[in-house]
C-alpha cells in the first residue's frame, strides 16, 4: 500500500475507538483513540500487558481490532491487503528477528525483492543502507549470528528502511542490548531522524528511553487503557494522575530538568591561567587553559600559592573539568554544578572555547523557575512553548 | 481377510501367556538399559571428552538393524531368550543414554551453582537436584524405549523367540490372517497401555512441571 | 569362536560370494533400490503433512503422537497381515516400510518447523511476506537442517528393516540372513546381517557428512 503524506505534523495514523479482545477473554486495548503526527516520534510505555505492543502490531496489521478504526495516512487501513501495507510500514523488533539463514545484505534487501525491484537494485540500496546505520561494507557479507547485538540491531533498522516507509514501528527496539550500546543506538536513532523525519511508533518499557526519544509520550495501564498523551515536558511537569506520576518515578523533576537547555542561563567571566603560565597567587579556584582557550582543569588554591615561588600552572595537578555547551541541558549544568570543586560550571561554545562560569547557585535558580513554569497549570496554554522549544534544541544540538 | 473369534476364544490361554512373555522380554530390557545407561550418561556429562564417544558409539549401535542384533549375538548366547533381551537391551541404551545425557545438560547452571554454594556434595547435588530436575527428559526416553522395545519383541520371532510375534509367524505359515491381527492389535495395545502408565508415573513423580490450576 | 570368524572374513572376501544373481553385489542393489524407493515414497507423503502442521499449527497432535505409533507398530506383523491380504508381491514390503519412515518424517519435519524462532517468524510476516513467502522463504530453509535428520533417520530404519523382504520371499541383503536361518548355516546369516549393519552405517555417516558441508555457515545464534 502506497502511503502519501498528510503533511509535518499533521496525523498520520490515527486510532478511533479502537478495541481488542483475545480469544481468551482478555482485554488487550481498551477504546482507544490517539492520533500519531507525521514526522514524530511517538512513544508507548506502559507496563508489561498494558497493551502497548498490541497498539503497535495493530497498525501494521500483525493483530486486527476487535472494533474500531484505524487510519494510516487517512486510510482505514483493514481496507488494504494485510501484506502490502505491511511493505509499506518499517517494522523493527526486540532481538531484530533477522533472518539467520540470510546474509545481513539479503536481509536488509527483504522488501525491496517482495516489492519486485529486482536483485541487483535491491541489493545496492541495501549496501547504501549499511553505511546509513553505520555499518561497514564488510558487514554485509556475513549472517547475522557473526554480529554483535548492537550491530544486528543497526541491521534491523537498516531492514525496515529499505524501502524508505514513511512509517516506522519499533517494538522494543534497544531492549536487549545493555545500556552503553543502547545509548549509541538511541543517539543513532535520533540523528537518522533528523535526516529522515519519519513517523515512528516506539514501544518501550524503559521511561527514560521514552523522555529521550519522544516527541510525544503515550502512557498505558494495565487493562489496555490509554492514561495520558504528551509531549515529554508537559508529561512529567503535570501528570494526568499518580499511576502517571508513579511511572515518572521520584526524579520525575530532574527528568523535567533533562528538557531545559543551558542555553539562556547566565554567564560571567572567569578567572583564568593559561597553562605554562605563572598562576596569581590568589584565594579562589582558577580555570587553566589551552593556549586555544579551552578548559584543562581547575587549579587549587593551596598550589596556585605554592606554584607561585617558581611552578607553573601545567605542572600542577588539575581537578577535573566537564566544559558545558548551551545545548546541554540544566540537569547535566546541575550535575556538573555539584561535581565542581569550584562550584563552578565552565561554559564553551561550539569549538570548546572558554565563554564564562556560571555558578551553583544560579544553575539551582534557573532549575527552580524552570520547573515552576513548567508545571504551572495547564490552562496556560503558553507554557508548553518553551519545553517544546527546549526538546527541539536538544534534538538539533 | 475376516477375524475369526472362535480362534482367539479358543487360544485365550496360549495369547495370555505370549503376551506375558513379551512384556517380560521388554521391560527386562528397559530395566537393564535403565541400569546400565544411568552411570554411563553420567559419566558422559561430567567427563567430555567422554561424551561424544559415548553417544557416538551408541548411535552407531542404533543403525544396525534388530535383526542384525539378534543374529550377531547367537554365536554367543545361542536361541535363546537372553539373545532377545541382550538384544533389546542394546536398543534401549541408545535412547536413554541421550535422553538422560540431555537431561542432565538441561539443568540449569544456576541451579546447580546454588545447590554448590550452600554446600551440597556432588553426589547429592546429583541424586537430589540434578537427576530429579532431569527426571522430564529421562522418562521420556523411558516411554520411547519401551514402546520401542514392545514393538521389536516381535522381530525375534526370526530367532524362535518374539513373544506376540510368534503369532506373525505362525500366521504367515499357515496363511491365516487371524492370529496375526491379534498380535498386531495386542501388541499396539501394550504398548499403548505401557505409555500410558509411564506418563501417570511420571505426573506423580515430577509434580512441578504440572500446569498451574491442574 | 575364531573359526566362525574366519569363515564369516572368506564369505565376505570371496569373489565368487559377491558374483551373479545370488552374489552380494546384487543383493546389496536390490536392498538399496527397495530403500530408496520407499523412503522417497515416504516422502511424497510425509513432507507436506509435516509442513503444514508445522506452519498452520494445527493437528499437532497427530504429528507428536504419530512417532510414537510409528514405533510402536511391529513391522513384521504389518508385513505378514498385507501380504495375506494381497498376495505375493512387493507391496506389503513397501507398505510396510513406508509405514515405518512416514513418522519419523513428519515428527522431525513438524519439529523443524516448530524450532523456527517466532521472533523471525513474525518479522517475515511484519515486513509484508505472504503466507506461502514466509513458508517457502524463511519456515522451509531454517527448519531444513532437521528435516534432513529425518529423512536420513527414515532412511536408516528402512534399510535396516528393508531385511523383511527376504521374508517373503524377494531379495536383498535379507536373503542370506533368512536362507542361513532356514539352512542352518550360520555365516551366511552373520554375513548379511554384518552388510546390512554395514551398509547404515556406512549410509548414516555420509548423509550425516553431507548434511555437515550443505549446513555448515549456518549456526543459529545462541539465545
Amino acid at each position: 500500500m502506497t502511503i502519501y503524506s498528510p503533511g509535518k505534523g499533521w496525523p498520520m495514523i490515527k486510532f478511533d475507538a479502537v478495541h481488542k479482545r483475545f480469544p481468551n477473554g482478555t482485554t488487550a486495548v481498551d477504546n482507544l483513540s490517539l492520533e500519531m503526527p507525521e514526522g514524530g516520534i511517538t512513544v508507548l510505555v506502559g507496563s508489561s500487558g498494558c497493551g502497548k505492543t498490541t497498539t503497535l502490531r495493530m497498525i501494521n496489521r500483525m493483530v486486527d481490532p476487535t472494533s474500531g478504526t484505524i487510519r494510516v495516512a487517512g486510510r482505514d487501513i483493514l481496507e488494504a491487503d494485510a501484506a502490502e501495507l505491511r511493505r509499506g510500514i518499517g517494522y523493527v523488533i526486540q532481538q531484530s528477528g533477522l533472518f539467520p539463514h540470510r546474509t545481513v545484505l539479503d536481509n536488509i534487501a527483504t522488501v525491496p525483492l517482495l516489492l519486485g525491484w529486482g536483485r541487483k537494485k535491491a541489493r545496492a540500496r541495501a549496501s547504501e543502507l549499511l553505511e546509513t546505520v553505520g555499518l561497514t561494507a564488510g558487514a554485509g557479507r556475513r549472517y547475522p549470528h557473526q554480529l554483535s547485538g548492537g550491530q544486528q540491531q543497526r541491521v534491523g533498522v537498516a531492514r525496515a528502511l529499505a524501502a524508505d516507509p514513511p512509517v516506522l514501528l519499533m517494538d522494543e527496539p534497544f531492549g536487549a542490548v545493555d545500556p552503553v550500546v543502547r545509548t549509541q543506538l538511541q543517539d543513532e536513532l535520533l540523528r537518522l531522524q533528523r535526516e529522515l523525519s519519519k513517523t515512528i511508533v516506539f514501544v518501550t518499557h524503559d521511561i527514560d528511553e521514552a523522555v529521550r526519544l519522544g516527541d510525544r509520550i503515550a502512557v498505558f495501564r494495565t487493562g489496555g487503557h490509554l492514561v495520558q498523551c504528551a509531549p515529554p515536558a508537559e508529561l512529567l511537569a503535570r501528570p494526568a494522575d499518580g499511576f502517571v506520576a508513579d511511572f515518572l518515578g521520584a526524579e520525575r523533576g530532574l527528568k523535567l530538568l533533562s528538557l531545559t537547555t543551558l542555553a539562556d542561563v547566565p554567564q560571567r567571566r572567569a578567572t583564568t591561567v593559561r597553562a605554562g603560565e605563572k598562576p596569581a597567587p590568589q584565594a579562589g579556584w582558577q580555570l587553566v587553559t589551552s593556549a586555544e582557550g579551552r578548559p584543562l582543569g581547575w587549579l587549587d588554591p593551596a598550589t596556585a600559592a605554592m606554584s607561585g615561588t617558581g611552578g607553573t600552572a601545567g605542572e600542577a595537578a588539575l581537578v577535573p573539568v566537564r566544559p558545558l555547551s548551551d545545548g546541554d541541558s540544566l540537569l547535566s549544568a546541575l550535575n556538573e554544578s555539584v561535581a565542581s570543586p569550584s562550584g563552578l560550571v565552565a561554559r564553551v561554545d561550539a569549538e570548546g572555547v572558554l565563554t564564562g562560569v556560571t555558578s551553583r547557585e544560579e544553575i539551582h535558580d534557573r532549575a527552580g523557575t524552570a520547573h515552576a513554569t513548567a508545571t504551572r497549570p495547564a490552562s496556560r496554554a503558553a507554557d508548553e512553548a518553551p519545553a517544546s522549544h527546549a526538546a527541539l534544541q536538544r534534538r538539533t544540538a | 481377510m475376516t477375524v475369526e473369534w472362535a480362534w482367539i476364544s479358543d487360544h485365550a490361554s496360549d495369547l495370555a501367556t505370549l503376551t506375558v512373555s513379551h512384556l517380560q522380554a521388554a521391560l527386562t530390557a528397559v530395566a537393564l538399559g535403565l541400569l546400565i545407561s544411568l552411570p554411563l550418561a553420567v559419566v558422559a556429562h561430567r567427563i567430555r571428552p567422554l561424551r561424544g564417544l559415548l553417544l557416538g558409539l551408541s548411535n552407531v549401535l542404533f543403525t544396525i538393524p534388530s535383526i542384525a542384533i539378534f543374529v550377531l549375538l547367537l554365536p554367543v548366547t545361542g536361541l535363546t531368550r537372553t539373545t532377545t533381551v541382550v538384544g533389546l537391551t542394546v536398543y534401549t541404551l541408545v535412547v536413554l543414554l541421550r535422553n538422560t545425557v540431555e537431561g542432565l545438560d538441561a539443568v540449569p547452571v544456576k541451579v546447580r551453582e546454588a545447590a554448590r554454594a550452600m554446600g551440597t556434595r556432588p553426589l547429592r547435588t546429583l541424586l537430589t537436584v540434578e537427576l530429579p530436575l532431569a527426571l522430564p527428559v529421562i522418562m521420556a526416553g523411558v516411554r520411547i524405549a519401551t514402546v520401542m522395545s514392545i514393538s521389536l519383541v516381535s522381530v525375534a520371532t526370526y530367532i524362535g523367540d518374539g513373544g506376540l510375534g510368534q503369532l506373525f509367524t505362525d500366521g504367515f505359515q499357515r496363511n491365516f490372517p487371524t492370529p496375526v491381527i491379534t498380535g498386531v492389535v495386542l501388541t499396539l495395545l501394550l504398548a499403548l497401555v505401557a505409555d500410558a502408565l509411564l506418563v501417570a508415573v511420571q505426573y506423580v513423580l515430577t509434580p512441578w512441571t504440572r500446569k498451574r490450576g491442574a | 569362536m575364531y573359526e566362525l570368524f574366519s569363515d564369516l572374513g572368506s564369505w565376505l572376501t570371496s569373489g565368487e560370494q559377491w558374483a551373479g544373481p545370488d552374489g552380494i553385489a546384487h543383493r546389496l542393489a536390490e536392498h538399496l533400490q527397495y530403500s530408496l524407493i520407499a523412503t522417497l515414497v515416504a516422502a511424497v507423503i510425509a513432507l507436506p503433512v509435516g509442513l503444514l502442521i508445522g506452519h498452520t499449527g494445527r493437528g499437532a497432535f497427530l504429528a507428536i503422537n504419530l512417532s510414537s505409533f510409528g514405533r510402536a507398530l511391529p513391522t513384521v506383523g504389518l508385513v505378514v497381515l498385507v501380504f495375506l491380504a494381497s498376495g505375493l508381491s512387493m507391496t506389503p514390503v513397501y507398505v510396510a516400510l513406508v509405514a515405518l519412515a512416514v513418522p519419523a518424517i513428519v515428527t522431525n519435519t513438524y519439529a523443524g518447523m516448530t524450532a523456527v524462532d517466532a521472533d523471525v517468524k513474525d518479522a517475515a510476516r511484519g515486513q509484508g511476506m505472504r503466507a506461502h513467502q514466509v513458508l517457502f522463504q524463511v519456515e522451509l530453509p531454517l527448519a531444513l537442517p532437521l528435516i534432513m535428520t529425518g529423512l536420513r533417520l527414515a532412511l536408516i530404519q528402512v534399510v535396516a528393516t528393508a531385511t523383511i523382504a527376504a521374508y517373503v520371499s524377494f531379495g536383498g541383503l535379507g536373503r542370506y540372513v533368512f536362507d542361513g536361518l532356514a539352512q542352518r548355516d550360520l555365516v551366511q546369516v552373520l554375513g548379511g546381517a554384518v552388510l546390512v549393519a554395514v551398509i547404515a552405517v556406512v549410509l548414516d555417516l555420509v548423509l550425516a557428512g553431507l548434511q555437515r558441508a550443505l549446513f555448515r555457515h549456518r549456526h543459529h545464534a545462541a539465545h
